[in-house]
């Protein structure tokens, strides 16, 4: 098992994925979004093979209306 | 006669910038957007909810980037690093775009503007290539070392974000307009058209509000009252008022030619 923060919420996952299967697994595919890991952003270009390791904290964000 | 407002060498027509928050529905996001014919707009970044329906309407939807020139915003940072990520992030999202509004807050009951962790996430962002329009307190040296650093548009408060208490220290913004060469653009603080027509008249570039149409009882109203207030307060400051003067009355209509009065 691995344990990913996503959000600020913690999530458990079999083994380890690429950051694609986690988006597709979520139902984000095709959304504009942006992904951070650990403080640092993952380019859509890596999604596919960007893997996410155990205890790996995920910030995921799209735009949203604000002043 | 064209008079546009160029930022960061693009040319815009209008001199009002507005929010995205705040409004009941996208659609009316959209429909007040149009109303006050602006051209650049900010969002914010946010936290994509967990557990969401996917087919939820989206901003970028509602506001295609294709129409409007977005400006990714920070609000909510507290510090330079979040304020930084925020603006990476927001950069990955739009397909590398680098206009953006770096706001960094000092406390939550005021949202006055922090300037040390903002000038300091300003120099990380301008060294990364962003294209950096600040919002900032209307202190005139802290908008000198913005412009100095690279910002490429200085935008002071006019009173607290989201107060609409109008502009509060019209001297400032003077002091601030006459020591930086890049647009300055009233960020936060105008309540009614009349705010926004005095930001112009004083000769600031470009006024950017949310809350002051969102917040307005018809929002579509206020939005077409800002952008006439905008526009009035920009020909006004370009014609030139005449000068005050107390105790020196000049009539406006002929002073020769009077009927005489009746003698009693």
């Amino acid at each position: 098992m691995i344990k990913l923060s996503i959000n600020g919420e913690e999530k458990q996952f079999p083994e380890p994925q690429a950051v694609a299967e986690l988006i597709a697994s979520m139902g984000l595919i095709g959304k504009r979004i942006a992904l951070e890991c650990n403080g640092e952003i993952v380019p859509r270009s890596q999604f596919a093979t960007h893997l996410l390791q155990d205890g790996d904290t995920i910030e995921i964000v799209v735009a949203v209306g604000g002043g | 006669m064209s008079d546009n407002l160029i930022i960061a060498g693009k040319t815009y027509k209008s001199r009002l910038l507005v929010g995205t928050g705040k409004y009941k529905d996208f659609t009316e996001t959209r429909a007040a957007l149009d109303a006050s014919g602006a051209e650049i707009v900010t969002v914010a970044i946010r936290r994509t909810n967990l557990g969401q329906n996917p087919n939820e309407p989206s901003l970028l939807d509602a506001v295609p980037p294709s129409k409007f020139t977005y400006l990714p915003n920070t609000a909510g940072c507290y510090t330079a690093d979040d304020a930084v990520r925020t603006l990476r992030l927001a950069r990955e999202l739009l397909d590398g775009h680098s206009l953006v509004k770096l706001e960094v807050l000092g406390d939550p009951q005021s949202l006055y503007p922090n300037v040390i962790e903002t000038i300091a996430a300003a120099k990380t962002l301008v060294a990364e290539g962003f294209q950096v329009m600040v919002y900032t307190s209307d202190d005139p040296i802290v908008a000198k070392q913005l412009e100095d650093i690279g910002c490429v548009a200085i935008m002071p408060l006019a009173s607290l974000i989201g107060s609409g208490m109008g502009i509060l220290n019209p001297w400032n913004l003077q002091l601030v307009m006459e020591r930086v060469k890049v647009p300055v653009i009233v960020d936060a603080g105008v309540g009614t058209a009349s705010d926004a027509a005095i930001a112009m008249e004083l000769g600031c570039d470009g006024v950017l509000m949310n809350t002051a149409i969102a917040g307005a009882k018809d929002p579509l109203l206020m939005a077409s009252a800002m952008k006439k207030g905008v526009e009035a307060g920009r020909e006004a400051y370009r014609a030139g008022r005449m000068p005050k003067k107390l105790y020196s009355a000049s009539p406006s209509s002929p002073t020769a030619g009077i009927i005489a009065s009746v003698r009693s």
